[in-house]
């Protein structure tokens, strides 16, 4: 026995001497507010006090603790309640998992030192990843607790009030349940095995003896799937195996699942299984998959390619002929990693007649419920999922991970089953950014207005089809940029290859593509003389002007009030720079600049949700939101518009989120659309009962409720009614469904692919490093089109942590399959890299959208990369071509570094 | 079930140790991140641990004649808090570098070298400063430089039954260290490259140098013709002395992190800015 003192309370605990504190904490004492999100002290979730110093509980064996003083999330105190309260007022937890160690590291610091300075709340925080915010509101959190202030309340909790999130309080207390944190005592552990080889052909021994000499319950392949061994985003294709089928096409695909007690599976060496390997050469990269002679991965997909995306308007060639200025270029990016700070996990509940519950981590549950309906072979109404907290997803738990493999083993063993999956499992078996190879080229008239836009794309989409199509779509439509160009070619291909498959993550193609187009758009500017945020301005898109779709931007199309936002900090950044490079200097400044936009939505594609809301006759007010929240803050913000929309305080708003057997299908929380349409669903929904109120109490369209038990005030400017609502024949219910007006597109992209776009434009400072190739980013300032900013706190966070991935993919985002597998060679930015930013909301309504909102999360990634690449290239003359810009990439074409380059001059901005 | 040993006296240590040959485990920063490491793709950690954490006398920094003995299991915080003199400026510098704070709080400057990465950044520190490893076993006490007890990649000379007891760092008067280390992002970074100097003045002077490059061969590298093309120099003058030929003991690779002709240019900016450091 092992005797340990967690917050003042002594244990004795039958725990393997050498299993990590972490560990034992969670599995042993069930205290699982302290997280576990690599096991290798990368990351920092697992942060506890050891004797009131900050460790990764992961790296501590159980031994090591005793005798100790540890504290963890779940400790009575008061300073940490102090920091509790200036998390959630900072909207310092957006997912939350990084939370308990970020608060955890905080009260170490704050408990040594009651005054600290921004650079020493960073070191201090260093050490926890947080893949959500950006870092800055956490810092300023613990800045703001350290001084003991609490921030102006918000007055008012309706639609624009930045208001904390409403889920905040279980994730600054350490009991809000992730997919690792509850499962019944009794349920068996999955472990998969997985291939180790990108390209195989295996065949499997005697299963049966293997589990006996095991002492396993079960060893499951692909012969225990009960209903179709495939799974898949695209409905008319589900080309991936649960467990494979005697062959693997990726490094990290599963073949096995070993099931049966925890210790059991995790003592099974992978190599005493009995499978024989017969290794097959991969195609790595685009380039080998579309070779001629490559080998075909998939049967349906001659040469490789899965889709094909097509946009055409004009005539491109005439207009290149006659351009003014005119240039191309071919850029690269890697394969990046969502890297969310929970690693998939999730359990199993098998019930009787077929039925199946899953409660994980998602993103997309009814997506979810078909999926593991088809692999069970049931109907869908057979499986419930019920969404876990979600730590961070991204896009990447958008495609389904442990719930089919956890559905198969439950029904073989007809028991509780549950598995996490290890860092490097989920890095290696999970869907990534697709790496993109893209060839552009752009024109423009003597004026610098833009005249031709042509694109080549190729797409990665490893192994499996995921989200590929949606990439190989989206990108055509958004790929000249959000400009007036009248002539544009776009046309890409999603391509499988033996990498890990690419999928959904936060833009879908947009992000790489824009890399491509802003550098164009600087490349025109260059050439003609103009300042590049002056060229952006002349042919931004505004009200009425149509995109290379035919689309006409009716409303709500903001880009040109958000670089006018950014003029003056524009000027300045130039003159800054200006003054700062006259010297030459090792270390220069550049600045740079970038514009997106973003269909929010399905391309072309129905994608409701819908919403219901209740008022019971006890009094009792319900939101039944299909809309997961990922920690983007959904739950608040679709929260804030219905209460709005009926007329109640929203502390009279009770929320059930998510679960697939007691709330309406929303759809799934991807392409920025949960504000938009589930929002506007909310909101039809809640003007629906407040109709059904007003009639009941004969009133007019203005009056106002107020609730207080089960008696309804409803008061117009001559009378109160009080509505009796215990005396009712039945409960209030509304239902609404919200499906954005999209047209299809044709054969050449034309039509209307999204309701509604976002707009945004970022400038970036940045420093190099011209003898080392380092880059620092030092500064962003972003205008965003919102269109209605319902929550300015969620929103300025959400901007905040998409910049963060934005300066990830642009600075030292690289995953490589065998290689980047966890998270010390796999680098996202620290509290450390971030820059200041500062924020414009600009907001131009969105008249489909609730209140006039639109979405916000991917827009905000979009222009990161492209800006800073501009910024680099205003600081050194060099134009970044591949990314990420490692400094060994930079420093090469810098030519060594020495002498250090001549930068870009500043060109003046016109009026 | 691992077989795991916690004694709490180092004759004991040294017995598990000789009997068994379990692997020495102090902050448990490394090992514990190869169980998982190993454990992702199925291979189950099944070595003997020898936990190192109760056996009193590993750890604290004494100051002796001969300069300073510093404990085995001294950690990286404990390092940069300690009253130390400014010859241990660039180690002191390298104890907040390694990890975040986490790591540092746990992490042991004997783990640091034992596991022997080529890019520790304790390494090139205990070059400069000229340590001598001290290592313990049932037969008694040995003490080796650390260049000697550091055989390749991965590798030491620490025989089977012994552990390492301490680190002995002489004196230099008037010396004083700097480190420099260069990453990918701030804070919990591997090194792409690094370079850590003892410098000794004679007035303006420079009496002794002692420069090493880490992350930049198998094993971190001083540099002799440096070193001495330094000896003599007014301290202004330093920076301007590393040259591609003073490179000369190093090997670097190519990896995920860099280039090889990367790090050679890296290397050289990062000795011209250790030693401006030295600068007055």
């Amino acid at each position: 026995m092992i005797a340990l003192t967690v917050n003042g309370t002594r244990h004795e605990v039958a725990a393997d001497p050498f299993a990590p504190l972490s560990d034992t904490l969670r599995e042993v004492l069930g205290l699982t507010g302290t997280k576990e999100g690599c096991n290798a002290g990368d990351c920092g979730a697992c942060t506890v006090l050891l004797d009131g110093a900050q460790a990764c509980a992961c790296l501590v064996s159980t031994a090591q603790a005793e005798g100790a003083e540890i504290t963890t999330v779940e400790a009575a105190d008061p300073l940490l309640d102090t920091l509790r309260a200036a998390f959630l007022a900072h909207g310092a937890a957006q997912c939350g998992i990084c939370t308990p160690g970020m608060l955890m590291a905080a009260l170490d610091l704050l408990r040594r030192n009651a005054a600290p300075d921004r650079t020493a709340v960073e070191d201090a925080l260093g050490g926890v990843l947080c893949r959500c915010t950006g870092y800055l509101q956490i810092v300023d959190a613990v800045l703001d607790a350290a001084r003991g202030e609490a921030p102006p309340h918000p007055s008012g909790s309706g639609v624009g009030a930045a208001i904390p999130r409403l889920d905040g309080a279980p994730k600054v207390a350490g009991t809000e349940a992730y997919g690792a944190d509850a499962a019944p005592a009794d349920a068996l552990w999955l472990r998969v095995v997985r291939s180790p080889h990108a390209h195989a052909r295996f065949t499997l021994g005697d299963l049966d003896a293997a589990r006996e000499r095991l002492g396993l319950v079960a060893i499951l392949s692909a012969r225990d799937v009960p209903g179709l061994n495939a799974f898949g985003i695209m409905p008319n294709l589900k080309d991936q195996p649960v467990f494979a089928e005697g062959t693997v096409r990726y490094r990290g695909e599963a073949v096995l699942g070993l099931l049966g007690a925890r210790a059991a599976v995790a003592a099974v060496r992978d190599a005493d299984l009995p499978i024989a390997w017969q290794t097959l050469p991969a195609l790595h990269g685009v380039a080998a998959a579309l070779a001629d002679g490559a080998a075909r991965l998939h049967h349906h997909a001659p040469g490789n390619v899965l889709v094909r995306g097509h946009l055409r308007t004009g005539d491109t060639e005439t207009a290149f002929a006659a351009a003014a200025a005119r240039t191309e270029g071919s850029f690269r990016t890697a394969f990046v990693e969502h890297a969310y700070i929970e690693p998939e996990a999730g359990h199993a509940l098998p019930g009787a007649d077929g039925a199946m519950t899953i409660v994980a981590c998602t993103q997309a549950p009814m997506m979810d419920r078909e999926e593991t309906a088809r692999v069970l072979g049931v109907p869908d109404d057979a499986v419930r999922i019920i969404p876990s907290a979600c730590g961070g997803g991204f896009g990447g738990k958008l495609d389904v991970s442990v719930q089919p493999l956890l559905a198969v083993a439950a029904r073989v063993a007809n028991r509780p089953v549950r598995m996490v999956y290890s860092r490097a499992e989920s890095m290696a078996s999970s869907t990534k950014r697709h790496p993109a190879s893209l060839h552009a080229r752009m024109a423009a008239d003597a004026r610098g207005r833009f005249t031709a836009f042509a694109l080549e794309g190729d797409f990665n989409t490893g192994a499996y089809a995921s989200w590929g199509a949606t990439v190989a779509n989206r990108v055509p439509v958004h790929a000249s940029g959000p400009y007036r160009v009248p002539n544009v070619l776009a046309r890409t291909r999603a391509v499988y290859t033996n990498d890990t498959p690419a999928g959904a993550f936060r833009g879908f193609g947009v992000p790489q593509a824009a890399i491509a187009t802003e550098a164009l758009v600087d490349d025109l500017a260059e050439a003609l003389g103009l300042d590049r945020w002056e060229i952006r301005r002349r042919n931004a898109l505004g009200h009425g002007d149509v995109t290379p779709s035919g689309q006409v931007l009716h409303a709500s199309a903001g880009l040109p009030e958000c670089l006018d936002a950014l003029k003056p900090a524009w000027a300045a950044m130039l003159a800054r720079v200006a003054a700062h490079n006259a010297t030459r200097p090792r270390h220069r400044l550049g600045a740079g600049i970038a514009c997106m936009w973003y269909g929010c939505g399905n391309t072309a594609l129905s994608n409701p949700s819908t919403m219901r809301i209740t008022l019971t006759r006890d009094g009792t007010l319900t939101l039944f939101n299909g809309a997961v929240d990922i920690g983007q803050g959904s739950t608040t913000v679709i929260g804030q518009i219905a209460a709005e929309a009926l007329g109640l305080p929203l502390a009279a708003l009770r929320q059930v989120v998510g679960d697939t057997a007691l709330t309406p299908d929303a759809g799934k929380t991807s392409a920025s659309r949960q504000t938009f349409v589930s929002g506007r669903a909310a909101r039809d929904a809640a003007m629906a009962l407040r109709a059904r109120i007003l009639a009941l109490a004969n009133a007019g369209d203005g009056a106002r409720l107020a609730l207080e038990g089960t008696r309804l005030a409803v008061a117009d400017a001559h009378t109160t009614r009080v509505i009796d609502l215990a005396a009712l024949d039945a409960d209030l219910t509304a239902e609404a469904r919200y499906d954005p007006p999209t047209v299809p597109l044709d054969a050449d992209g034309q039509g209307v692919p999204y309701a509604t776009y976002g707009f945004a434009a970022q400038v970036a400072l940045v420093r190099v490093d011209t003898a080392l190739g380092t880059v620092k980013v030092e500064e962003i300032v972003v205008a965003q089109d919102v269109g209605r900013a319902v929550n300015p706190l969620l929103v300025a966070g959400q901007i905040h942590g998409g910049i963060a991935q934005g300066l990830g993919l642009a600075l030292m985002e690289e995953f490589i399959p065998g290689r980047t597998e966890n998270l010390h060679d796999y680098l996202i930015p620290t509290a450390g890299d971030m820059p200041a930013i500062r924020i414009h909301l600009i907001e131009d309504p969105e008249p489909e959208g609730p209140f006039g909102a639109k979405g916000v999360g991917e827009p905000a990634l979009v222009p990161t990369a492209p800006a800073i690449l501009s910024a680099i290239r205003h600081a050194t003359g060099v134009r970044m071509t591949e990314v990420p810009v490692l400094p060994h990439r930079l420093h090469e074409r810098l030519g060594g570094g020495e002498p250090p380059p001549d930068p870009l001059p500043s060109l003046s901005l016109g009026d | 079930m691992t077989t795991y040993h916690r004694p709490d006296s180092l004759a004991e240590a040294l017995a598990i140790r000789a009997e068994t040959g379990a692997l020495p485990l102090a902050g448990g920063t490394d090992i514990h991140p190869l169980r998982t490491a190993r454990a992702a793709w199925g291979e189950p950690w099944r070595d003997a641990v020898l936990d190192l954490s109760a056996v009193p006398g590993l750890d604290g920094i004494a100051e002796t004649p001969a300069g300073w003995r510093i404990g085995a299991r001294t950690t990286w915080t404990a390092i940069a808090e300690a009253p130390l003199p400014p010859l241990f400026d660039g180690l002191r510098a390298a104890a907040r570098e390694v990890g975040g704070r986490q790591v540092q709080n746990r992490g042991t400057i004997a783990g640091n070298l034992v596991t022997a990465s080529p890019a520790g950044d304790g390494i090139p520190n205990l070059l400069a400063l000229a340590a001598e490893v001290e290592c313990v076993s049932l037969s008694g006490t040995r003490r080796l430089p650390v260049a000697d007890f550091l055989t390749g990649y991965r590798a030491t000379a620490l025989a089977p039954g012994e552990i390492v007891a301490a680190l002995h760092v002489p004196r230099l008067d008037h010396g004083s260290g700097s480190f420099v280390k260069l990453g990918a992002r701030r804070y919990l970074v591997i090194s792409i490259a690094m370079a850590a100097g003892v410098i000794a003045l004679d007035g303006d002077r420079v009496a002794t140098a002692r420069i090493a490059l880490g992350a930049c061969s198998p094993v971190a590298q001083r540099l002799p013709a440096l070193e001495a093309a330094l000896v003599g120099l007014h301290r202004s003058e330093m920076a301007r002395v590393p040259q591609p030929a003073h490179l000369a003991p190093i090997a670097p690779i190519a990896d995920i992190r860099a280039s090889a002709a990367y790090r050679r240019d890296a290397a050289l900016a990062l000795l011209r800015d250790l030693l401006a450091g030295f600068a007055p």
